[in-house]
């Protein structure tokens, strides 16, 4: 079950390993996706770092982690096609990342609460 | 509309073999180069053969293609598109200004330029009573050169006393180039939320700062066109760690001869002089970008500086601890010329009138636009106002399709999508040099664009319909940009 973070990065996790994207909702902000530059592998990161970053026709944005870990693969298929994000941004991972807390994964927002939290802004 | 409107054709679509602009005497002496064969071309350059007239009127013609602040409203936000006064250009166009040699500084010659190094030391001059700050250098080559140099010196002012800092605190309402320029002098960047009220969320703020943080780098008023309240105190917290305050001088066109960023408390500062004291930048430049620092940052000020010795100009180099040279020269010089004419024109009064003309011109807008679109920060603002299309953007009508819909209106679009922490944000910056019927004639577009796109949204997709080009495809120009003639 896919679960979003206030700056609008969803996580899903299969065993230890979480999937991480960025909302539809993200993506219509941003417009035609043009470039994104991926983590390495194996870089640790902690909650709330900037791990990638994305850059569209209107804006460049940073791409925080929700949660903590380290990155085991990132979605290469990105470099080359970026655009990849505005098909289908819910089912395209950015970065997959070895869950260190699944404590933080229960603080995310579920569907219904993020459908909520766009309402808001 | 005819064809030659629609279409864009280069000088050399317009070549034909054999066409000059000049014709030369037959040659009736031996030709001979003292240049080595090695350096001559193998073949001749390609260059357009076309005779003057066909020169004057391609260019002219071109030249009435543009959208320019002589021809057109140009309200773009953050940028300060303000009318170029005939003045600033007949004086930087004064033989004795326009004619000298860039060189006379590299070579020394400081005795044949003493009124050009008058000019220069009366802008420093100008500045530092319009700022506040203790003393400019005009060497920057524009306003981001300004920054970066601004941020190295700070730097530098560290490190001299060994401090060891890590961090730049910036609001999230900043223009790119604070981010940009901390992240390329080595510094990570912490950005801020704003509040509610459109400030740098002071809490945070407090929470954020501590010895690690080199620098906090706002810009007064902020891109939402907000003066901060609470700014002296922003800088009394930054100072209690001894970081220093930088102030991004883009939007000083609010507050000449109102406040002064040194008095606020602000140490370094850059100032766009091509956005404030004449020159507006939409021709893409040149720009000019003159630092000011307080006291704490005199001693690191880069090479290349003028000080009177006995009624005459000599250049001085920086001292032991100067951050080094920047660039060779003064500058865009011609830009400083038109700076100090406008300056010295204006006078003190006529600088507080032309911010409080512009903050007034903006807050006209604001309030005659405030129930057609979403306001995210209240019917007051400084010399810019940012309205949002959010609610039409719902309705299928953005903020992009309205900036386009002006265009057919003989106006140039405001800044949209920025700052971006407004949705749909559309930044309106008149400027002071408006009347009123212009202002008038804007807000009326404006409100009938939002009426018409309450009553029939997909019309939109087809502004603008009067120019040659409707919609470039922007995903193509970023990701395939092919800027190459080829015949």
């Amino acid at each position: 079950m896919k679960k979003y973070s206030e700056s609008h990065e969803w996580v899903e996790v299969e065993g230890d390993i979480a999937n991480v994207g960025i909302s539809s909702y993200a993506v219509e902000q941003l417009g035609d996706i043009t470039f994104m530059e991926l983590p390495e592998v194996d870089s640790e990161f902690s909650k709330g770092d900037s791990v990638a970053f994305v850059e569209s026709v209107k804006a460049a944005s940073d791409i925080y982690t929700p949660i903590s870990g380290s990155i085991t693969e990132v979605n290469e298929l990105l470099i080359d096609a970026p655009e990849t994000m505005n098909e289908d941004a819910e089912g395209t991972f950015i970065f997959k990342l070895k869950v260190s807390d699944m404590g933080e994964i229960d603080a995310l927002m579920s569907q219904e609460q993020y459908d909520e939290y766009k309402e808001t802004l | 509309m005819s064809v030659e409107n629609m279409t864009v054709t280069t000088i050399f679509d317009k070549s034909q073999e054999g066409r000059k602009g000049l014709n030369l005497p037959v040659l009736d002496v031996e030709a001979k180069t003292t240049l080595d064969s090695s350096l001559l071309r193998k073949e001749k350059a390609k260059l357009p053969q076309l005779s003057e007239f066909d020169v004057v009127r391609h260019f002219t013609n071109l030249s009435n293609k543009n959208m320019a602040i002589d021809k057109n409203f140009y309200p773009l936000g953050s940028c300060t598109m303000k009318y170029n006064p005939k003045i600033a250009e007949r004086v930087a166009g004064l033989e004795g200004f326009s004619s000298i040699h860039p060189h006379v500084i590299t070579n020394n010659m400081n005795e044949d330029v003493q009124g050009i190094l008058e000019t220069v030391d009366m802008l420093e001059k100008n500045l530092c009573e319009v700022t506040g700050m203790k003393k400019f250098t005009t060497t920057p080559q524009a306003g981001a050169h300004g920054e970066m140099l601004g941020i190295m010196m700070i730097d530098k002012y560290h490190r001299s006393k060994g401090n060891k800092r890590k961090y730049i605190i910036v609001p999230d309402s900043s223009h790119g180039t604070n981010p940009a320029t901390a992240t390329m002098v080595g510094y990570e960047v912490i950005t801020i939320k704003s509040d509610a009220n459109g400030g740098m969320d002071f809490d945070d703020y407090c929470a954020k700062m501590n010895e690690d943080v080199a620098a906090v780098m706002l810009t007064v008023p902020n891109t939402l066109g907000l003066y901060n309240p609470r700014i002296k105190q922003l800088c009394e917290v930054a100072h209690k760690y001894d970081a220093l305050m930088y102030y991004d001088g883009a939007n000083m066109n609010a507050i000449m001869g109102v406040a002064r960023p040194g008095d606020i408390g602000f140490d370094v500062i850059h100032i766009n002089v091509h956005k404030t004291f004449a020159t507006p930048h939409g021709g893409g430049g040149p720009g000019s970008g003159p630092v000011g620092v307080s006291e704490k940052l005199m001693e690191f000020l880069p090479d290349l500086g003028i000080k009177k010795v006995n009624d005459i100009y000599e250049f001085t180099t920086g001292g032991k601890n100067s951050i080094g040279k920047i660039s060779p020269f003064f500058g865009n010089y011609g830009i400083s010329l038109r700076a100090i004419t406008y300056m010295t024109t204006l006078g003190g009064n006529g600088m507080y009138n032309t911010s409080s003309k512009a903050v007034l011109n903006a807050n006209y807008i604001l309030n005659r636009l405030k129930d057609y679109f979403d306001v995210p920060f209240g019917n007051k603002c400084m010399h810019e106002c940012v309205i949002s299309a959010k609610t039409l953007a719902k309705g299928g009508v953005t903020a992009m399709d309205i900036a386009k819909y002006l265009l057919d209106f003989g106006m140039h679009a405001p800044t949209v999508y920025f700052p971006l922490i407004v949705k749909e944000a559309i930044m309106i910056e008149p400027t002071e040099t408006e009347n009123k019927q212009t202002l008038d004639l804007f807000c009326d577009t404006m409100i009938d664009a939002v009426n018409l796109a309450k009553k029939a949204p997909a019309d939109f997709q087809h502004y603008p319909k009067t120019l040659g080009v409707c919609r470039p495809d922007d995903t193509m120009a970023i990701k395939n940009l092919n800027v190459r003639y080829e015949q």
